[in-house]
C-alpha cells in the first residue's frame, strides 16, 4: 500500500506546485500591480468590437446528443482495461463475454448510423 | 504516514466544501465546476485507498464525460439569473415538504438497517489481496467471468441510453444539405473541371 502511494508523491507535489504558482500569480497581481478600474477596462473584451449579445443562450439539443454517445462510448472502454489485462485467466468464457457485450453495443452503433445520429448537417 | 494524512483531509475537506459549493452556487455552471473539483478529490480519495483503477475511471468518465454533459445540459437552460431567484419564497413550502420527506427516508432506512446473516461471508469474492495484482487485475478476475450477467445487463443498459437519447433528441430537418460521403467520392475531376487554353487578351 505504501510503496502504491508512494508512486503518487510526486503528483501530490505537482498539485501543491501548481497551486502555489496558481495563488502566487493572482495573489502577487492583486496586491503588487496598480488597480484603477473603469467601466471600459472591466467591460468584456471581443476582438477589440463590442460584444453582440449575451453569451447565455440556448445551445441546440444536438450537442447533448453528441455527448451522451460519448459517454456511452467512453464507459464501453472503460470495461476494456480490466478485461484486456487478465484474458489470460478468464479464459473463454470471458473472451465471449466481452463479444457479446461489444455485440449488444454495436446493434446500438448500427441503430445510431442508420437513424442519422452521426451526422451532422 | 503523516502526508498520507495531511493528503486525506485535504481531499476530504476540499471534497465536501466542493460540495456544498455544487448546492449553494448561484451560477449553474459554477455548480458543474464545482462538481467537478469535488471528482478530482473524490479520485485522491480513491487513489488514498489503492483503488487506482476506479480513481482513473471517475476522472475519466465522470469528469470528461458527465461532467460535460452536465454543462451541455446548464448551457441548454435557459439561465436567466434574474427569473432564477423569484419564485423561491412561492415554492419554499413544497420544496421543504419534499426535502422532509428524504430526510424522514433516509433516517428510517438508517434507523432500520440490519446486516443479513452470512452476508458478509458470502459476499467475499475469493481475490488475491492488493499488492499482488493490481486494481484491474482483480476486477477483471471476476467481473467477466463470474459477474457475467450483471455484466450483460450492463450492456444492455447502455443500449437503452443509446436508443433513448437518439428517440428523446434526434429529430428530422427539412432543408438542410446534408454531407454525402459517398457521392463526394464518386465525383470525378472531369465532370466538374474544365480546362481551356485561352490566348491573352481575347476572354473565354
Amino acid at each position: 500500500m505504501d510503496a502504491l502511494l508512494r508512486e503518487y508523491l510526486p503528483i501530490l507535489m505537482f498539485l501543491g506546485i501548481a497551486a502555489g504558482i496558481a495563488a502566487a500569480a493572482v495573489g502577487a497581481s492583486l496586491v503588487l500591480a496598480r488597480q484603477r478600474p473603469d467601466p471600459e477596462k472591466l467591460s468584456p473584451y471581443e476582438c477589440g468590437f463590442e460584444a453582440f449579445d449575451d453569451a447565455r443562450r440556448k445551445f441546440d439539443v444536438r450537442f447533448y446528443l453528441v455527448a451522451i454517445i460519448f459517454i456511452i462510448f467512453d464507459l464501453e472502454i472503460a470495461f476494456l482495461f480490466p478485461w484486456a489485462i487478465t484474458l489470460k485467466e478468464t479464459g473463454v468464457l470471458g473472451f465471449w463475454s466481452m463479444v457479446l457485450f461489444l455485440g449488444v453495443l454495436t446493434v446500438g452503433f448500427v441503430y445510431e448510423w442508420k437513424k442519422g445520429a452521426l451526422d451532422w448537417e | 504516514m503523516i502526508v498520507q494524512t495531511l493528503a486525506f483531509y485535504l481531499f476530504a475537506v476540499v471534497a465536501v466544501a466542493s460540495g456544498i459549493m455544487v448546492v449553494g452556487a448561484r451560477n449553474p455552471v459554477h455548480s458543474v465546476l464545482f462538481l467537478i473539483l469535488a471528482f478530482f478529490n473524490s479520485a485522491g480519495l480513491f487513489i488514498l485507498l489503492g483503488a487506482e483503477l476506479l480513481a482513473m475511471i471517475l476522472i475519466i468518465v465522470y469528469v470528461g464525460a458527465v461532467a460535460v454533459l452536465f454543462l451541455f445540459v446548464v448551457m441548454m437552460l435557459d439561465v436567466n439569473f434574474v427569473a432564477l431567484r423569484e419564485g423561491f419564497a412561492r415554492y419554499l413550502p413544497v420544496g421543504a415538504l419534499v426535502g422532509a420527506v428524504l430526510l424522514l427516508e433516509l433516517l428510517l432506512v438508517l434507523g432500520a438497517w440490519v446486516v443479513a446473516p452470512g452476508a458478509l461471508e458470502r459476499a467475499g469474492v475469493p481475490i488475491a489481496p492488493a499488492g499482488e495484482v493490481t486494481n484491474a487485475a482483480a476486477l477483471g478476475a471476476v467481473l467477466y467471468t463470474k459477474y457475467i450477467y450483471l455484466f450483460q445487463a450492463a450492456g444492455l443498459v447502455l443500449l437503452v441510453a443509446m436508443i433513448g437519447a437518439i428517440v428523446l433528441t434526434l429529430r428530422e430537418r427539412t432543408g438542410v444539405r446534408r454531407q454525402s460521403a459517398a457521392r463526394q467520392l464518386a465525383r470525378r475531376s472531369e465532370d466538374t473541371l474544365d480546362i481551356r487554353d485561352v490566348t491573352t487578351g481575347s476572354g473565354v
